[in-house]
């Protein structure tokens, strides 16, 4: 210990040595914090807060690492440490917060974009200043209005452009007629009434500069648009203009108090409604009941028929002397070799009804095949039967490792003493064998738990459960359910949800995992080791 | 002499015994065998298979060619080629960044003492059993919101998808790393260090040398981990030409599986063949690796 204490002592010296390694490390740096505080403006002017308290405080803590020579260890993994803080880190964090939000299809913007949006809304008041109109087009197809108020004063009116009120022989307005109406607008064409009046799109457009806009109103009247809503921050609500009616924040939706809403609506705090609607929504029940059923009973059933066909093989060929062992090795870890992805692609095309080659050989034998991707349970017996394919090799791996490792001698006694094979099998291998594999075996039911891959791309979750309120099949699982509410378009994103619904797979995994570093003493030696 | 006979007849049964058990067992084996690589078997013999659809197939195609992988890469709306490139080239960027990082990390723990060591070693173990996979929703949304800003980090691009590949460089591999260079010994680093040697130098002179076989075992499970990786690759890139082979194979499946399964089982195959190449013949190493805990990815 003491050598090593002198070698960090070296190291503090030799480290502050040479400038110009120095000089080109603080050039660098300032460079980089540059670039940062350019990068977080931009994130704040888009309003993605998070974002920027997770950049602002990894950039503080790489200039620590950089600066303060204590943390010269640290600069060897700077790297890692803030990819890692960045994707690993961070989503855990954001997470957390989504689950408390209704963030998800129509509720993707902060709630000052949503004002915004909604202040800009106007209305056509039926009574109020208005005027009458005449409409030009030009030939590429824009529209100018002529404008003439009760007074009998002219206006000129352009989509997107200020309304000005010009004489004759300016703009290239011509001579009034005598209703005070030019008879050209250079470029335009003048529209004669039934024409204007005709035309679809005339009452769509909007003239006048935003704010003060202008529309037609009927063929006789156009009058400046009003805006519709106004927010009242006491109320928190917003007030219709046009109506009266009061829109009421609830949930990150202004509703009215007979449950009108307004959109858009915008990311806002439902506190611990996303969990409670995980575990007491009726509509959900029954859905998520099978769900979580399915996804014990399916990472179980998947350990258990794995791990023992792993195991029979691993104990049929643990002999040294068998004949073609290695070549019988190499065949039988080949579905190990196959991309996951790839091989249950595979077993997709093989038991298609009537077109796999399972299915149609089952058909020539016996008249009957099973529907494997129509019926729930027949889908469950195909999801296992894949699933044992795919990683049965793995535990024969596994296996016959730890087999090796028992010692012979300990068989020798118990025959010995006359114990039967099954006797030496409960009473050594099996013990000493979970030993050995035992947190392997955890591992790999934390990782069924949530193999997305095989049901997702076996069957998408499907047969489909009928009436459910978002998507869910017979063979999906907690994270494949996940994934639909969050990608799968179809009934509208749920972040918020599906947010909510990831934290407690989490407890539950992270909750698994405690206990196999209990249960097999590994945060100990852990420590130990360290 | 009668009890001599006796063991003799004993020892001849038993070795009867032991040559029937090892029949039986060898036709077990090869049972097991054809269960395993029949999907294989199939897969070859309908790429080489001219009809092509899924009904038609046998197992043993008549008039095989190579129509089928001809096809393959002539087709314009899925461009089974760049798929390939795509991937193979993100596998490699991907496990040979995050290889550095976990070695450099792995030095550092092993060689240096420092206040917070046992803490970070240990809060590295607790992060990892937040499975990525879980923050799906979150690292789409961050990297959606990035490249707004940055469009290089964004949505649809390979660089982005590498970066969030190595954010989970600093994992469990970093304890094997670690474990492996607790077994150098120390004295190789205090001699070297009296000699006026930096930290740098020992490590890439000395020490990198030594490494080897783990380094192998780690980069090669990255790497195929990396390959066969789906879903991040599936959220994170949008454009045919950006997908991985693995996103590709699943939207080609999707789309055109029944009609060109000759076409689906030619590209599968090319998928599969580099990857069971690297496996068969590393298999002793990646066994090793495998029962001491290493992960793919």
């Amino acid at each position: 210990m003491t050598s090593i204490a002198a070698q960090n002592a070296q190291r503090k010296a030799s480290s502050s040595k040479p400038i110009l390694p120095r000089l080109l490390r603080l050039t660098l740096l300032i460079v980089m914090d540059t670039a940062v505080a350019w990068f977080l403006i931009k994130l704040v002017s888009l309003g993605y807060f998070p974002l920027v308290a997770a950049f602002s405080i990894i950039t503080i803590f790489v200039n620590i690492v950089v600066l303060w020579k204590e943390a010269y260890p640290i600069r060897w993994m700077v790297v890692g440490l803030v990819l890692m803080a960045l994707f690993t880190i961070y989503p855990i964090f954001f997470t957390v917060w989504v689950s408390f939000t209704n963030y998800g299809e129509s509720h993707l913007i902060t709630k000052q974009q949503a004002i915004d949006q909604i202040l800009n809304q106007k209305y056509l008041p039926p009574t109020g200043k208005s005027y009458s109109w005449t409409a030009f087009k030009s030939p590429a197809g824009d529209y100018a209005l002529w404008l003439v108020d009760p007074d009998g004063n002219g206006y000129l009116a352009k989509p997107g452009e200020a309304v000005t009120q010009p004489e004759p022989g300016e703009n290239g307005i011509g001579e009034l007629d005598e209703k005070g109406i030019p008879k050209t607008i250079e470029g335009y064409q003048r529209l004669n009434a039934i024409l204007a009046a005709t035309d679809q799109n005339l009452t769509q457009i909007r003239f006048g500069e935003a704010g003060k806009t202008i529309q037609v109103r009927s063929p006789t009247e156009a009058a400046e648009l009003l805006q519709l809503f106004v927010y009242d921050a006491t109320q928190d609500a917003m007030i219709n203009q046009e109506t009266g009616g009061v829109y009421k924040n609830l949930r990150g939706t202004f509703t009215s108090s007979s449950g009108e809403e307004l959109r858009p609506g915008f990311i806002a705090s439902i506190k611990i409604n996303n969990f409670r609607d995980f575990f007491i929504s009726p509509a959900l029940r029954g859905p998520l009941v099978q769900l979580v059923t399915w996804n014990f009973g399916f990472a179980f059933f998947s350990l258990l028929l794995n791990f023992f066909l792993g195991l029979a093989i691993a104990i049929m060929f643990n002999d040294p002397d068998f004949p073609f062992k290695k070549i019988i090795r190499s065949f039988l870890i080949i579905p190990y070799t196959v991309p996951a992805l790839i091989t249950i692609l595979i077993w997709r095309g093989m038991l298609n009804p009537e077109l796999g080659v399972i299915s149609r050989s089952l058909e020539n034998l016996f008249g009957w095949s099973p529907p494997w991707f129509t019926d729930q349970w027949w889908a469950k017996i195909a999801i296992l039967l894949v699933n044992l394919w795919l990683s049965y090799p793995y535990f024969m791996l596994i296996c016959s490792g730890a087999l090796q490792s028992i010692p012979q001698e300990i068989y020798e006694a118990a025959r010995m003493d006359g114990a039967n094979p099954w006797q030496l099998f409960r009473g050594i291998t099996l013990p000493l064998l979970l030993v050995a594999v035992g947190p392997l075996l955890i591992a790999s039911f934390t990782f069924n738990f949530n193999n997305f891959n095989l049901i997702y791309l076996f069957n998408a979750g499907g047969p489909p459960i009928p009436g459910t309120p978002t998507p869910a099949g017979y063979t999906d699982i907690l994270i494949s359910y996940v994934y639909n509410l969050a990608f799968s378009g179809s009934r509208g994103v749920n972040y918020g949800f599906a947010a909510a619904i990831t934290i407690i797979i989490f407890f539950i995994v992270g909750g698994i995992t405690l206990f196999q570093y209990r249960y097999t003493r590994m945060w100990e030696e852990v420590s130990e080791n360290v | 002499m009668s009890s001599q006979s006796a063991f003799q007849k004993f020892r001849t049964s038993r070795s009867v015994q032991r040559k029937f058990s090892i029949g039986i067992r060898l036709v077990i084996a090869a049972i097991f065998m054809l269960f395993a690589i029949f999907p294989i078997l199939w897969i070859i013999s309908a790429s080489l298979s001219p009809t092509g659809t899924l009904a038609t197939q046998t197992l043993i195609p008549k008039n095989p060619g190579f129509g089928n992988y001809l096809t393959l890469l002539r087709m314009d709306q899925f461009p089974f080629w760049t798929w390939f490139l795509n991937s193979i080239k993100i596998a490699s960027i991907t496990s040979a960044l995050s290889l550095s990082i976990t070695t450099l990390a792995g030095y550092a723990f092993s060689r240096f003492r420092f206040r917070g060591r046992q803490t970070l070693l240990k809060a590295l173990l607790l992060i990892n059993v937040f499975p990525g996979l879980l923050a799906l929703v979150a690292t789409f949304l961050m990297i959606s919101q990035v490249g707004d800003v940055l469009p290089f980090i964004g949505l649809d691009n390979h660089f982005s998808l590498i970066l969030v590949y190595l954010g989970g460089a600093m994992g469990i591999n970093i304890w094997l790393m670690k474990g492996f260079l607790d077994t150098i010994p120390r004295d190789i680093d205090e001699s070297a260090m009296v000699d006026g040697a930096s930290d740098w130098q020992i490590f890439t002179r000395l020490i990198l040398p030594l490494l080897r076989p783990i380094l192998v075992v780690i980069g090669i499970l990255n790497y195929i981990g990396t390959y066969g990786e789906f879903v991040l690759a599936r959220v994170l890139l949008r454009s045919n030409e950006q997908y991985t082979l693995m996103v590709g194979l699943q939207i080609f499946a999707g789309a055109q599986f029944q009609q060109r399964w000759g076409v689906f089982a030619a590209g599968a195959l090319m998928g599969a063949v580099p990857i069971m190449i690297i496996y068969l013949t590393l298999q002793d190493q990646i066994v090793g690796g495998l029962t001491q805990g290493a992960v793919k990815g």
